[in-house]
């Protein structure tokens, strides 16, 4: 018979290496962001909805949208904890360059740092989809649109995040007027045109992209600065 | 006199511990991630049943060049994809390193414009330290130097180096895995395999400058049109003795109606 032990440790043979559990390094908290820039202007928009990664809300009002200068924004969709670190890396490095340079820097120059600043990141990404907006220095509207490792491209019109598929034929196809079997108007528009158009987007977006909705941040960017304004989207 | 090194005496105060944790944001370097190895780390992450979507990087695709009696030609096409999502349609795949040197991007498309524009930095430096242009030959085995000390750390590049230099027109192909060749066809990504077919069939020495470009163009035509990985416009540029110069960007659409002249897809033939 087999003799009952009263230690109190396992066996040598039985004892097993505690389990921690596995390391995860990301998730995926949604949203999405569009911008639209014109001659002098650009419109950005950004859904205010944090999911918890599944069907779970976790705030309604979170922010993707950050303003890094007077003249530049960088709206942000993926895990949050992954874009506030960076916002808060670029804000730091901005405001160095502030001091050492006696000027903001300026909008194309923070693109190729953000590209940079991500690919600097490129063997433990961060979890982020970005699009910075803004002016340059000859007062023109550009959007620079983003990898997660800072594969960047500068163009007029992008969209990224959870709803960024539904968003962009609708772009493709109201702004950049392609893939139209009748064209009509020419391509300007005003910035009042373009609010209403965004807000139209984001609304669609949120209508069929679960991770998407609440209230949407729109920022307007132009040579007097960056005006906010919020905007309802469904609660559901 | 005698030089004390006090340093090791001072102890770090509250303020240094946390002035050290802001003061390595000035100095470039790459965040490793923990516990794993560099290459393995997003695949591994991913695999777990909980992660979230994969993170789809951004890839170049068809790119190719040649040396012909007249210099070299490099052609691109202009699609971007992350997985199967088309990221863009008007990418730059040819990388100005700098006035006399050209590279392309295939396979990761931050990994190449990071990593060229770097190669752009050092070949400048190279220019101002010794007063001459650098050698086609030293500018690719910089690049091919880079990204052999970073084997296994996942970095996805397939490019080719290009330029005139003191010994003529050189072109070099340089590989992720630190491949570097010398060679006078190169034809790199996805649809590299259909755009050799019409490349070294349709290849002569001499030829004209002209020719030359349409062999190029229809070249990574016909790799568009059979591989969904490329397409977008075809860009193509001419490496000659005073620097590249480039020479056209054309839409796929309007190419194969150029090359096959039937009616466009989306019209019904009367």
């Amino acid at each position: 018979m087999e003799t009952l032990k009263l230690s109190a440790l396992p066996e040598q043979s039985k004892q097993q290496p505690i389990n921690h559990g596995r390391f995860e390094a990301y998730v995926d908290n949604g949203g999405t962001v569009m911008a639209v820039a014109g001659k002098d202007y650009c419109v950005i928009a950004g859904d205010t909805r944090m999911s918890d990664g599944g069907y779970g809300i976790q705030t309604r009002h979170y922010t993707k949208v950050f303003q890094l200068t007077n003249k530049c924004v960088l709206a942000t969709s993926g895990m949050q904890a992954d874009t506030i670190a960076l916002q808060k890396r670029l804000k730091l490095m901005l405001e160095t360059y502030q001091k050492e340079h006696g000027k903001p820097m300026s909008t194309p120059a923070i693109a190729q740092f953000l590209s940079n600043t991500l690919y600097y990141k490129r063997f433990f990404p961060y979890y982020t989809f970005n699009l910075v907006a803004g002016v340059d220095e000859k007062g023109e509207g550009w959007i620079w649109t983003y990898d997660a490792v800072g594969s960047h491209e500068r163009v007029k019109y992008s969209s990224q995040g959870s709803g960024n598929q539904l968003v962009i034929p609708l772009l493709d196809n109201q702004v950049a007027k392609r893939n139209q079997q009748i064209i009509q108007g020419n391509g300007d528009v005003s910035c009042d045109q373009v609010v209403s158009f965004v807000k139209d987007a984001i609304t669609s977006a949120g209508e069929r992209d679960i991770y998407t909705g609440d209230f949407a941040d729109i920022v307007v960017v132009d040579k007097d600065g960056v005006r906010w304004e919020k905007f309802e989207l469904k609660l559901d | 006199m005698i030089n004390i090194d006090f340093d090791s005496l001072e102890q770090p105060t509250l303020f240094d511990s946390l002035a050290s944790d802001v003061k390595y944001l000035d100095k470039p370097h790459f965040d490793l991630p923990p516990n794993s190895n560099p290459g393995d780390f997003l695949r591994e992450t991913f695999a777990h049943p909980n992660a979230p979507k994969p993170l789809e990087f951004a890839h170049g695709t068809t790119t190719l060049a040649f040396v012909y009696s007249g210099g070299i030609v490099v052609a691109v096409d202009s699609k971007s994809t992350q997985g199967p999502y088309v990221a863009s349609r008007s990418v730059k795949k040819v990388i100005e390193i700098t006035p006399t040197l050209l590279g392309t991007m295939a396979g990761g498309a931050a990994d190449c414009s990071f990593w060229e524009r770097e190669l752009g930095r050092r070949c400048r430096l190279y220019e101002l330290r010794n007063k001459e242009l650098i050698s086609v030959a030293a500018a690719s085995k910089i690049l091919a130097n880079i990204v052999y000390s970073y084997k296994g750390y996942g970095l996805s590049m397939g490019t080719m180096i290009t330029g005139w230099d003191k010994t003529g027109p050189q072109l070099y192909y340089v590989d992720n895995d630190g491949t570097r060749l010398h060679g006078q066809r190169f034809s790199c990504g996805s649809g590299s395999t259909y755009a050799y077919g019409v490349l070294d069939s349709g290849f002569k020495w001499e030829m004209n400058d002209e020719e030359a470009y349409e062999l190029g163009r229809r070249a990574v035509y016909h790799a568009t049109h059979r591989d969904s990985y490329s397409g977008g416009a075809i860009n193509v540029y001419h490496v000659q003795r005073n620097g590249w110069k480039k020479i056209s960007s054309d839409d796929c659409f309007e190419l194969y109606k150029k090359y096959y002249n039937i009616a466009p897809i989306n019209k019904p033939t009367n």
